[in-house]
C-alpha cells in the first residue's frame, strides 16, 4: 500500500539482471522464478526501505520505485 | 572545550563489520569536523575496508599501523564476546572505550571495569549510545546520522548524562531549542553495573572551563543519584545541576522489570519519591517535564554566577 | 530469576556447601515416603518464591511420617501471596546449636561483588546490621582475581568468631563466593547457615537470584533444575496480551518491540524506546490519560513488526484508540513506523486519521514519515512538540470521544 515497483517486461526475463536484484536487496522484494526470469514478493513490498540498491544494480529506467503516498513519486 | 574527547580523538571500531557498527562508523566519519576513525577490528577480515577504514584481525595490527596508541574503541562486539574484545584493547594501550553491546551479563561487565581501572582506562557503557562534542566529533550512534545529530545537538555550556540512548537527544534537543547547547553529552548506559556513573563523570566536567551547568537523565533503580548526592554534597561543586526522571509510575508497581536492564525496583532501593528527595537535599533540582529543564538550569546557572559576583 | 528453595538448596549442594538431607515433592504420599526415610522429626516447607511463608501456615514440624503426609497435602492447596506451591520441601529437623548467615550480593556503587557474614543468623540480616553492627562483616571483592581462602578467613574473624568454627566456616564461605561467581547470580544467601552439636555446619536454607541476562550460559544446570526456558518468575505470570506481543518480537528479528506489559485503560500506547517509553507513560497518567497497555520500541523495527504490535494493542479490548510516540530517534526510522501503524489500522478496517490519536516521533527520516502521516490525515507532531505536551493531546483526544 505504500511502495510500488515496476520493472522493464524485457529485462524481467534476463536472468542475470533478476539474480542482482535478488542479492542487493536487504528486504527480499525480489526473487527468481524457477526458470529464472524475476518475480516480486508483493508481502515484501512495503519494507522496501528506499536503499537504491536496486536501481544501482540494473540500468538506468528499468526498475522503477513509486512512492504511493507521495503522489506517485518515482524514486530518483 | 569537552570531556573524553575532542577533535583529536583517535579511534577503532571493534566488530566494526556489523551492521550496527557499519552505519555507526560511516555516522562518525560525517559529524562535525570528522572523527579519525583509524582502524577497524573484526577477527578474519583483515584487508577489508568499511567506509575506507583498514579493518584488521587484532587490536595490536591497528595499533601497529597507527604508528602508536590508540585513543579509543567504540565496541558493538556481540555479547558473548565483549569482555574478550574489551581486555584485548586494555590490554593493547586502549584508554577509553565507549562500549554499545547490550545484554552483557553483570559479571563481565565487572570483570572489564575492574581491569580498566586497574589500567587507568575508562569504560562509558555499556548499552549505551556513546559520546558527542557537538559540532566536533561522535564516538558511538548517539545522534544517528550526521544531518540528525547536528539537528538536535548545538555547542554550548551545558554537561549532559543520561542513563538512556533517546533521551540524551531528546533533553538536548530542547536544550538547544531553547538556546543551552551542550559542552558534551554521553549516553552511558542503563545496566545495573557501568563503567562512569554520574558521580564518576562530575570531575571531568568540573575541569571543563565550557561546562556551566549539567543535565542529567534517570531512572528508578540502582544508587547512582544517591552517589551523585553525596558527591555534589561533599566536594562543593560549581556546576549546577538539574535531573529529569522517568519512571515515577513504577512506585505503584514494585517486583515489575521496566525500561532497562537496571531498573528493576526493589524494597531496599530508593524508590522515585525517594530519590528525588534525596536529589533535592543536595541542591539538585528535579524537573517535573523535559520542557522546564532548559529554563530551570539557566535559572541556576543565573544564580550561581550572581553569587559568584557578589563575593 | 528466582529460584525455589530446593532448587537453591541443590545450587548450594553442587557447589560443595552441606546440606540436609531433604527431599522435594509434589505428592503428600510421596511426602511420608521421605519423611520415613529421614526418619525422625520434620519440617514441611511450601515452595512458593515469596517470603512471609511461617506466618501464613506454609512451614510446619512434623513428628511422624503421617503428620509430614496430612501438613504436606494442606501445604500443597495453600496460596501464600497469590501464589499456589511449585511443591512442598521435607527436611530434617535440625538441632541447631548456632544459626549463622552468609550471602553475597552485587554492589553497583563499587562494582564488585560484597560477601556479608554473620553469627547472627536466622533473623533479617538487615535488622542485625542495625542493632549489632559489629557482629556484621563485610568485604568486597575482585572480580579478576580468584577468591582466596583468606578473604573468606577475613570476613569471617571481623565478627569476633575465632577457634574450630573459623576452619569449618572458610571453605564454606569460599564455596559461597565462587557459586556467587561461576553461576552468574545477583543474590546468593544461606541463612540460617547452622552449626550443629557436633561442631559442624549446614546450609538449612537457601535464596538464589540468577541474572536473566546470563541464564543462556546455564542451560544444562537450569535444565537439570527443572527449570523451564520461557519461565520469567515476576511478580505476576505473563498474561495473554503480553505473551502475543513477545510473539510479535519473537518472528522478526529487525527492530524490538518489547517489555509489553498490559493495562487495563483505553489508550493503546505504541511507544519508546526505552526512556522515552518510561517518560511517556508518566505523561499520559499525569494527564489523567487511562493506558491499554506499555511496551518499548526499539532498533529499527520492519513495517510488519511495527504493524503486528499495534494490530495488538488496537485489537485489545476496551481500546478506543491509540497514541504512537517516542522520544527523538537516530536509528528507528520515522517513516517505517508509520508505514506499520497505518497498515496495522487499514487492515483492522479503521480509519488511520480517527484511530491514531497523534503521532509524535521525530528523527531519522521524518520528512518522508510526514509525508506518509499527511497522506492518511493522521494528526502528527514533531519535535517542537515534547513528550509531555503529544501525551496531554492524546490524552485530551481520547476524552473528547468518549
Amino acid at each position: 500500500m505504500f511502495i510500488a515497483v515496476e520493472v522493464d517486461d524485457a529485462a524481467a526475463a534476463d536472468g542475470e539482471l533478476a539474480r542482482r536484484l535478488t542479492e542487493a536487496c536487504p528486504v527480499d522484494i525480489f526473487a527468481q522464478t524457477s526458470s529464472g526470469s524475476l518475480e516480486l514478493v508483493e508481502q515484501n513490498l512495503d519494507e522496501c526501505v528506499l536503499c537504491r540498491l536496486c536501481l544501482d544494480a540494473s540500468p538506468d529506467g528499468v526498475v522503477k520505485i513509486i512512492k504511493l503516498y507521495d503522489s506517485d513519486a518515482v524514486l530518483a | 572545550m569537552s570531556i573524553l574527547i575532542d577533535a583529536d580523538t583517535a579511534f577503532i571500531v571493534q566488530g566494526i563489520t556489523g551492521r550496527e557498527a557499519v552505519n555507526l562508523t560511516r555516522e562518525c566519519l560525517d559529524y562535525g569536523e570528522g572523527a579519525k576513525v583509524v582502524g577497524g577490528v573484526t577477527p578474519g577480515r583483515l584487508g577489508r575496508e568499511v567506509h575506507g577504514v583498514p579493518v584488521f584481525d587484532t587490536v595490536a595490527q591497528a595499533v601497529e599501523h597507527n604508528g602508536g596508541p590508540i585513543d579509543g574503541s567504540v565496541v558493538t562486539v556481540p555479547p558473548a564476546f565483549t569482555k574478550d574484545a574489551v581486555f584485548e584493547a586494555i590490554e593493547n594501550g586502549v584508554k577509553l572505550i565507549v562500549i554499545v553491546t547490550e545484554r552483557i551479563p553483570r559479571r563481565d561487565v565487572a570483570q572489564m571495569v575492574e581491569l580498566a581501572n586497574l589500567r587507568s582506562a575508562r569504560i562509558i557503557g555499556p548499552n549505551c549510545l556513546g559520546i558527542i562534542v557537538p559540532d566536533v566529533i561522535k564516538m558511538g550512534g548517539i545522534g544517528g546520522p550526521a544531518k540528525n545529530a547536528a539537528q538536535a545537538y548545538r555547542p554550548g555550556p551545558i554537561g549532559v548524562i543520561s542513563r538512556s540512548g533517546g533521551m540524551t537527544t531528546e533533553m538536548s534537543s530542547t536544550l538547544s531549542a531553547a538556546g543551552l547547547g551542550q559542552s558534551t553529552a554521553v549516553s552511558i548506559g542503563g545496566d545495573a553495573i557501568i563503567g562512569s556513573t554520574y558521580a564518576e563523570l562530575m570531575p571531568l566536567f568540573e575541569a571543563d572551563e565550557q561546562t556551566e551547568g549539567i543535565v542529567i537523565y534517570t531512572e528508578p533503580g540502582g544508587r547512582m543519584e544517591a552517589e551523585l548526592s553525596r558527591w555534589v554534597t561533599e566536594n562543593d561543586s560549581r556546576l549546577p545541576i538539574v535531573a529529569f526522571m522517568a519512571g515515577r509510575f513504577m512506585d505503584e508497581m514494585p517486583g515489575m522489570s521496566f525500561g532497562h536492564a537496571g531498573t528493576i525496583v526493589e524494597g531496599k532501593e530508593d524508590t522515585a519519591g525517594e530519590k528525588i528527595a534525596r536529589l533535592a537535599q543536595a541542591g539538585i533540582a528535579v524537573a517535573e517535564r523535559i520542557e522546564d529543564i532548559p529554563t530551570m538550569i539557566e535559572e541556576k546557572i543565573a544564580g550561581r554566577a550572581a553569587s559568584g559576583a557578589a563575593r | 530469576m528466582r529460584f525455589f528453595e530446593f532448587e537453591a538448596r541443590e545450587v548450594v549442594k553442587r557447589a560443595g556447601i552441606p546440606v540436609t538431607d531433604f527431599g522435594f515433592t509434589t505428592d503428600p504420599a510421596e511426602a511420608a515416603q521421605i519423611a520415613r526415610r529421614i526418619g525422625g522429626p520434620t519440617v514441611i516447607k511450601s515452595q512458593v518464591l515469596s517470603g512471609g511463608r511461617m506466618k501464613a501456615g506454609g512451614v510446619k514440624f512434623a513428628d511422624t511420617p503421617q503428620e509430614a503426609e496430612d501438613y504436606a497435602k494442606d501445604i500443597l492447596q495453600l496460596e501464600i501471596g497469590g501464589h499456589k506451591p511449585r511443591g512442598v520441601l521435607v527436611d530434617p529437623k535440625a538441632e541447631v546449636e548456632q544459626e549463622y548467615y552468609a550471602g553475597v550480593v552485587w554492589d553497583g556503587t563499587r562494582k564488585q561483588p560484597v560477601m556479608i557474614f554473620s553469627p547472627v543468623g536466622g533473623i533479617d540480616i538487615e535488622q542485625v546490621a542495625q542493632e549489632q553492627p559489629e557482629k556484621v562483616g563485610r568485604r568486597h571483592f575482585s572480580n579478576i582475581l580468584p577468591f582466596g581462602d583468606f578473604e573468606a578467613k577475613e570476613v569471617i574473624a571481623s565478627t569476633g568468631v575465632t577457634g574450630s568454627a573459623l576452619n569449618k566456616l572458610v571453605p564454606i564461605v569460599t564455596r559461597l563466593a565462587k557459586l556467587f561467581v561461576d553461576n552468574d547470580m545477583t543474590l546468593a544467601e544461606i541463612n540460617p547457615l547452622g552449626q550443629l552439636a557436633d561442631g559442624s555446619f549446614v546450609a538449612l536454607d537457601a535464596h538464589m537470584e540468577i541474572e536473566n541476562e546470563a541464564r543462556g550460559r546455564h542451560k544444562r544446570l537450569l535444565a537439570e533444575l527443572g527449570v523451564g526456558d520461557e519461565e520469567t518468575r515476576q511478580a505476576r505470570e505473563a498474561t495473554p496480551f503480553e505473551i502475543a506481543g513477545e510473539e510479535v518480537d519473537a518472528q522478526d528479528h529487525r527492530g524490538v518491540a518489547g517489555n509489553v506489559t498490559e493495562f487495563d485503560g483505553n489508550l493503546g500506547l505504541v511507544i519508546g524506546a526505552g526512556g522515552g517509553s518510561l517518560t511517556l507513560f508518566d505523561a499520559v497518567r499525569a494527564h489523567g490519560g487511562d493506558p491499554a497497555n506499555y511496551c518499548e520500541i526499539g532498533g529499527n523495527p520492519s513495517v510488519s513488526k511495527a504493524c503486528g504490535l499495534a494490530k495488538l494493542v488496537l485489537q485489545k479490548p476496551g481500546v478506543d484508540k491509540i497514541a504512537v510516540m517516542m522520544s527523538i530517534v537516530s536509528n528507528t526510522r520515522v517513516d517505517i513506523v508509520a508505514r506499520g501503524v497505518i497498515k496495522a489500522c487499514v487492515e483492522l478496517g479503521h480509519d488511520p486519521a480517527e484511530k491514531i490519536a497523534i503521532f509524535r516521533i521525530p528523527g531519522a527520516w521524518e520528512e518522508e514519515g510526514f509525508k506518509i502521516l499527511e497522506k492518511y490525515g493522521v494528526d502528527y507532531a514533531d519535535r517542537s512538540v515534547s513528550l509531555n505536551e503529544a501525551a496531554r493531546r492524546a490524552v485530551e483526544k481520547i476524552g473528547a470521544a468518549a
